[in-house]
């Protein structure tokens, strides 16, 4: 598994890079978070407050994961190459934690601003 | 293999306490093992169904298959843990009262001992697929660690099932008299956390109004993912950060059983109506 994990660590940074520099919105209005090489892209999301938000999780590893936060109460299984929608908030200002239930190491943060 | 060993103790340690605080709120009700490994096995099985058909039911309903699905055992949990509570506030002072002549000859017969093998079916169920998910995922990708995470799951099964037998045995510790009256308030709690959960899942798939969110923030005191805030979670439904609706459901879930409870409750009368229970209880 550390061997896996290095050879997609650097795989990841670039796609987070690249998710960093793509819009977040999809054209449906849903905000999307790609799990690719055992991370999530982008990290760290930037969510409007104050509004309830679609988000569309899409697996693009060969794994099952499970979408999980405790902070805004989500849980929801995504299947290798699937995607799932789930409604949050509307959140106040502030860092809510997410992770990939089944691969815990992996985590980011919906920003709510 | 200690990551998986972690990862599917702490999905069996919520079904293991459910199974523990059931187990003990049936004690010494003929052929109850019957009806909750019964229960367990049927558990087991759908939970390799769902895992099976977890694809279908994702995409069911317009993506929300998982959260309705999910939702709606939850909300069948709860109201099969209200009546086991509410029947146990009509018979349960009885039983205790005298727990080897009417308890085990007049009473347990119509205990309902399928209400709680159902519970412990659902609990089996919602935990029992995502470990299936996990593990098939697992031995799926194959490969040398693929082994050694295979033994981790299986000591993270045995570790979640002694938690289960720990609260078991502890709430045995508990006089009998006060037993019921202890199991009674776990499952009144259990069904009020069942529900938050339930309330969750529906607002994920904007079924409900979230009703807020933050409510309180505790979570720089207990996080729920430490391992003492998932078990407050599980007894108590405990959330450091919780949405309105789960707070509605929550109390609702209390109000409800709580005052069917009181409604029903069994009001010992000295000289009963002519029945067989009050011969027993003289002779």
């Amino acid at each position: 598994m550390p061997v896996i994990t290095a050879r997609w660590l650097g795989l990841g940074a670039a796609f987070l890079a690249l998710g960093l520099a793509l819009p977040a919105y999809a054209d449906d209005g849903g905000i999307v978070i790609v799990i690719k090489g055992g991370h999530f892209v982008p990290s760290e999301v930037p969510v409007p407050a104050g509004q309830k938000v679609k988000l569309i999780v899409r697996n693009q590893d060969s794994t099952m994961s499970e979408f999980e936060s405790t902070d805004f109460h989500r849980e929801k299984a995504v299947p290798p190459g699937g995607e799932i929608t789930v409604f949050v908030g509307p959140l106040d200002p502030g860092s809510y934690e997410f992770f990939d239930d089944f691969h815990p190491e992996d985590r980011g943060h919906l920003v709510v601003k | 293999m200690l990551a998986t060993l972690i990862i599917v103790f702490r999905e069996v340690l919520e079904a293991g306490l459910v199974v523990g605080i059931v187990l003990a709120a049936s004690r010494g009700v003929p052929r109850r093992g019957l009806w909750i490994s019964g229960g367990c096995a049927a558990g087991l099985l759908g939970a390799v169904l769902v895992a099976g058909f977890a694809g279908e039911i994702a995409s069911a309903v317009e993506g929300f298959g998982q959260e309705l699905f999910n939702a709606s055992i939850l909300f069948a949990a709860v109201c099969m843990l209200g009546w086991h509570n509410v029947w146990m506030s009509r018979h349960g002072r009885e039983m205790a009262a005298d727990a080897t002549k009417i308890g085990r000859d007049v009473l347990d017969g119509t205990r309902p001992l399928y209400a709680l093998a159902l519970v412990c079916g659902i609990a089996v169920l919602r935990e029992g697929s995502e470990i299936v998910l996990f593990l098939y995922g697992i031995a799926l990708a194959g490969g040398s660690s693929a082994a050694s995470m295979m033994i981790g799951g299986a000591f993270g099964v045995v570790a979640g099932a002694a938690s289960g037998a720990a609260i078991y045995y502890g709430l045995l510790t508990i006089p009998l008299r006060y037993l019921f009256g202890v199991t009674s308030w776990l499952i009144l709690l259990l069904a009020a956390g069942m529900a938050s959960s339930g309330a969750a899942f529906l607002a994920a798939a904007d079924v409900l109004p979230a009703l807020g969110n933050n409510l309180w923030d505790t979570s720089f005191i207990l996080t729920e993912q430490s391992l003492g805030g998932q078990l407050l979670h599980v007894l108590i439904g405990y959330t450091a950060r919780p949405e309105g609706i789960q707070i509605v459901f929550y109390v609702a879930t209390l109000l409800a059983i709580g005052s069917l409870m009181r409604v029903f409750r069994h009001v010992p009368a000295p000289v009963s109506e002519n029945g067989s229970p009050a011969r027993q209880l003289a002779e």
